[in-house]
């Protein structure tokens, strides 16, 4: 008796000792991994995955994997299906709301040419803003309804966004503030948690198996993924936005879809536009 | 409001290619809205391609055919800088003309 209880407690004690070594180290590699390391590991390792490739042809994905859907890209693209959807942003963007103002008004330089920017930290907030979050914010400031996450109409303003800033940069940035850090280790570890019945994360297909089929699909690479947002897809037979594209691949991995715009959901575009940074906006997109 | 035609015509001397963008619901009567009510048939049924006073392209068009349609045919003939008169009609009575410059 005395033995075991005595075990007991040098157990306990050992326990105890340990669990200041266990947890230490963990928050140190938080605290200190560097996004700009990750990036750029993150890049390479495509690049070399993908070495005919050059950078910013990653931004068609799919269409970029072989030469055949690379054709077949060159010819949507003069005349490419969500013509419709840019042409409804841009009449909705010029269209004052009730109280006379626009969305205009909410965004740095009239909203032209800022896609690139987005998400970026709010260091009020303490989160991350997408623009889709930005768009409904503007119109619930306005006294204007908030639109679906999803497609049609969000999908226009932000295709019309988009647009307007083709060919330029993602430029996400990091504040000096350990928040923001958090947010994109939050945004990392989500894309890289499996999930669902399926068990896949969103990494087993877009890091591990990008060009490869899934039934008739090819798979995108995660590199370049978010700079062709909103796409229009022939599935849909529509547009959709990010928050669409992130909550039905939840759905076809078999788990439950967040609400658009959770909170996991904006770390996770952070992340995500992040490590795409320096690839050029090609966004309205065009998908199979 | 914009047209709901989108179309590119280009001459190589030749022939025509026409390549043309039609934004139409193309419901076809068979699906249910989210009330599980039916959305009632929407679809073209008449398409035409008219070139010179002569229709190049008639598509006699049913429910079957998807949302926003797309159409690329070639016509012999077709001199840059000519008119190309596209035109649809659907199931109920609406319909649409542009006219575009064969490029």
């Amino acid at each position: 008796m005395h033995v075991r209880s005595a075990i007991h407690f040098a157990l306990a004690a050992l326990a105890l000792a340990a669990l200041p070594f266990l947890a230490a180290p963990s928050a140190v590699a938080d605290d200190t991994s560097d996004p700009v390391a990750d990036a750029r590991a993150f890049q390479k390792y495509f690049t070399e995955k993908f070495p005919k490739l050059k950078l910013e042809d990653f931004v068609n994905g799919p269409y970029s994997m072989n030469e055949d859907m690379h054709r077949q890209w060159e010819e949507k693209e003069q005349f490419p299906p969500y013509e419709f959807s840019v042409e409804m942003g841009k009449e909705m963007f010029a269209k004052p709301f009730k109280n006379g103002k626009s969305y205009a008004d909410c965004f740095p330089n009239g909203g032209v040419g800022i896609r690139q920017n987005y998400p970026y930290f709010d260091d009020k907030e303490g989160k991350v803003i997408t623009l889709e979050l930005a768009l409904n914010r503007c119109r619930e400031a306005n006294d204007e309804a908030p639109f679906s996450y999803v497609k049609d109409e969000m999908a226009a303003l932000t295709a019309y966004m988009a647009f307007t800033s083709r060919g330029k940069p993602f430029d996400i940035k990091i504040p000096n503030d350990p928040r923001a850090l958090q947010a994109y280790q939050n945004g990392k570890r989500y894309f890289y948690t499996r999930r669902g019945q399926l068990n896949f994360s969103c990494a087993t297909c877009h890091v591990q198996s990008p060009g490869e089929r899934i039934r008739a699909e090819v798979l995108a690479p995660a590199l370049g993924l978010m700079n062709a947002m909103p796409i229009y897809r022939s599935e849909w037979s529509g547009m959709g936005t990010t928050s669409r594209r992130f909550t039905t691949c939840n759905s076809q991995i078999r788990g439950v879809p967040l609400d658009p715009q959770a909170d996991e959901y904006r770390d996770l575009e952070y992340y995500l536009s992040y490590v795409s940074n320096g690839l050029p906006i090609s966004g309205p997109g065009a998908r199979p | 409001m914009a047209s709901t035609i989108r179309v590119r015509a280009t001459s190589s001397g030749e022939t025509t290619e026409v390549q043309a963008l039609i934004q139409h619901p193309m419901d076809s009567g068979f699906v249910k809205d989210v009330k599980g009510e039916i959305i009632p048939p929407h679809f073209i049924q008449q398409l035409t391609f008219e070139y010179d006073g002569k229709s190049v392209f008639v598509a006699d068009w049913g429910p079957a055919v998807s949302k926003d349609p797309y159409v690329k045919f070639s016509f012999k003939g077709g001199k840059k800088g000519d008119d190309l008169k596209i035109s649809w009609v659907d199931n109920k009575g609406a319909t649409d003309t542009i006219t575009a410059k064969i490029q």
